[in-house]
């Protein structure tokens, strides 16, 4: 007699094991976060009466979320502070930028390239890779703050270079009429504008910010996976080894020279990537477009979202951006619109040194921002989903600081 | 002399390390045979760590030369020795601290893995297999050492007793001909000591050489078969522990000169 009863064959849903997966944090922001990427082209579209203006500012917001992905590998996984990220960023937009527009007929090789989208896109890549490991090779053997100024100026140096070269790049007065990507055939519905659903072929972005949206969704879907399967590989363990003890990782085998310039290499590649994408979705390539502050904000991203965590970093992009391109710009009329709702509607307008609250508010709305990401931090300093190990690392470092107290207390 | 060069795992030739004025390791020469446990001992900043910091690549001897197995691998990186065969410890322990003891020892096998970018890029099917078998080759390490248990804590949590464990079970994850273990012992109770003693045998039936610094007499003349020991910097004797323990000169450096 046998007490073994077959197993009930396990329904789809057993199979996906949704409760479990929901209870792990990380695959719970996942999941929330490909649920709001789907619904909100089809909420935007509807609550702004088919404006696609929301869609086009979170294809942008992508390009950051690329960038923070990118930045975290170098920063947040092999522990290398970078102040110069947009430098690779910028290299990958004037990659495509030069090669896909009329600009290289005005210069000393009077002609002018289109290479594919597509193409460009690997092609940014890997120059932006190749800068990372030529800055990288001289560079890697500096550790944290000599590291971080040697980034900095070479964030400062590049867009200098790609202004002062006007003969190439056009210098000050930008790259513009930049080719937009073209697929094969592409679906096209009320949502663009159109009467029914057909498709189109061929298909030009053009300014299609739908498309450029799907694009983005799909470049950050992937970029998602490949680093999260990296972290779990045998050079994520020893980017982690480097970041935590240096000395040690070296006595264990590690080169640390190589693996740090692989995580600046890999950390550049998202960068020229995601400057293709920027080169093409808007058309236009500035110098201005990739100053330090730029690096800062993408910085300022990880550290708020949670340094080392691949959900918390996206999480901490779309944050930030969403401050500073949407809170903050919609502030003024905002508070003029309130003040007038309470009755105090004089205040609104300019008299004497008073510049009108609309304006005063617009004066204080950077300072309004820092006041934010200072008061995020001390909330939560350890970011706003960090990985298990910022958590841990700030719980212990507090720790020590109570101890240190009580020790003096008592001395 | 009778030694045969093949018995030799490790030579050290007048190896000599300056720091400036100061001479932190004298013109020292020593010979470790393969399958021996062999002891450095020598008071606090006779140069004892630094000698191992030369060995392993950390330093890079003024003059001298470090032979492995009948190879020179003076001035190699520390990374060069480690896929060469020696590994190691550290006086003040060195654990990757926030990762956990599982990813410690595993970190220690990469030296011996094979996976490149692209296979953990993309997962490939060898990269997956490479990732299992490392992951069952740490967790035997770790049973070996006696902190299975602990496989899924952060390093920093453990106690300080199996702290010291972990190092040993890492540096013995890069497959090691050689095993320099820096004051194994210390801050240990005589119990632990004891146990850290069986520990260290069971590695040499590995078939690792152990070269181990150690402060406990009771420790090095329980273990090891032979003895150097080390002065400001210079080699002062060689021997069996019992002809070590009564040299003169031995006990003037550890006990002082007698007025």
């Amino acid at each position: 007699m046998s007490n073994r009863v077959a197993a009930p064959p396990r329904s789809l849903f057993a199979r996906l094991r949704l409760r479990e997966r929901i209870r792990d944090r990380d695959t719970a922001i996942y999941g929330l976060l490909l649920l709001v990427a789907l619904v909100f082209p089809a909420i935007s579209l509807y609550t702004s009466d088919g404006s696609t203006y929301l869609i086009a500012v979170a294809g942008h917001a992508g390009t950051y979320v690329l960038l923070a992905i990118g930045l975290n590998v170098v920063v947040g996984f092999a522990g290398l502070l970078d102040l110069g990220y947009a430098a690779f960023f910028a290299i990958g937009a004037y990659t495509y930028a030069l090669f896909a527009s009329q600009q290289l007929l005005a210069s000393p090789i009077h002609h002018a390239y289109h290479f594919p989208f597509w193409l460009m896109m690997f092609v940014g890549l890997i120059i932006a890779a190749s800068a990372g490991a030529i800055l990288g090779f001289p560079t890697l053997r500096l550790r944290g703050d000599y590291l971080a100024i040697v980034t900095l100026g070479f964030g400062e140096i590049v867009p200098q270079v790609f202004q002062n070269f006007d003969q190439w790049t056009g210098g000050i007065n930008a790259i513009g009429g930049i080719d937009q990507p073209t697929l094969p055939a592409w679906v096209t519905g009320p949502w663009a504008g159109a009467d029914s659903i057909s498709i189109v072929a061929p298909f030009s972005f053009s300014f299609d910010p739908i498309a450029y949206y799907v694009l983005i969704f799909i470049l950050v879907s992937v970029a998602i996976v490949l680093v999260n399967n990296l972290q779990r590989s045998r050079l994520g363990r020893a980017w982690m080894a480097i970041r935590e003890d240096e000395v040690a990782a070296a006595a264990m085998g590690i080169n640390t020279v190589t693996t740090k310039l692989l995580a600046f290499g890999i950390g550049a590649s998202f960068s020229g990537f995601a400057g293709a994408y920027y080169g093409a979705s808007f058309g236009l390539v500035s110098p201005d477009d990739f100053l330090f502050i730029v690096s800062i904000t993408v910085l300022v991203m990880i550290v708020l979202g949670g340094m080392g965590s691949i959900p918390g970093v996206i999480v901490g992009a779309i944050t930030v951006y969403f401050i500073l391109n949407w809170f903050l710009p919609l502030l003024p009329p905002a508070v003029q619109s309130l003040a007038s709702s309470i009755g105090l509607g004089s205040l609104n307008a300019r008299s004497g040194d008073w510049p009108g609250l609309g304006n005063e508010t617009q004066n204080v709305t950077l300072l309004l921002f820092g006041l934010i990401l200072v008061s995020m931090m001390l909330v939560r300093p350890q970011g706003l989903f960090p990985s298990r190990v910022r958590e841990q690392e700030l719980k212990h470092a507090t720790g020590q600081e109570d101890e240190a107290a009580i020790e003096q207390a008592h001395a | 002399m009778t030694d045969n060069l093949d018995d030799n795992i490790l030579v050290l030739n007048n190896v000599t390390k300056r720091f400036g004025g100061l001479v932190a390791v004298d013109d020292v020469s020593l010979s470790i045979k393969r399958g021996e446990i062999f002891a450095l001992i020598g008071p606090n900043g006779a140069g004892k760590t630094t000698l191992f910091n030369n060995v392993t690549g950390l330093f890079k001897p003024t003059s001298g030369h470090v032979i492995l197995n009948g190879k020179d691998i003076t001035g190699s990186k520390p990374h060069e020795v480690a896929r060469l065969g020696i590994a190691r410890t550290f006086q003040n322990i060195r654990l990757f601290d926030y990762m956990t003891c599982l990813d410690n020892v595993r970190v220690g096998r990469h030296v011996r893995m094979h996976s490149k970018l692209w296979d953990g890029l993309f997962k490939l099917p060898a990269e997956r297999r490479e990732e299992a078998r490392v992951t069952e080759e740490a967790m035997e390490l770790l049973r070996f050492v006696g902190i299975a248990r602990q496989a899924h804590q952060y390093a920093r949590n453990l106690p300080y007793g199996q702290q010291r464990r972990l190092e040993i079970a890492r540096a013995l994850a890069t497959e090691p001909k050689l095993l320099l273990l820096d004051e194994p012992a210390a801050g240990f109770t005589p119990q632990e000591k004891v146990e850290l003693m069986a520990l260290v045998r069971k590695i040499l039936d590995r078939g690792v050489t152990v070269w181990l610094i150690e402060h406990d007499m009771k420790v090095v003349m329980g273990i090891s078969e032979r003895i150097v020991v080390l002065d400001h910097g210079e080699k002062i004797a060689e021997g069996p522990p019992e002809e070590v323990r009564t040299d003169p000169r031995v006990i003037e450096a550890y006990l002082g000169k007698s007025a």
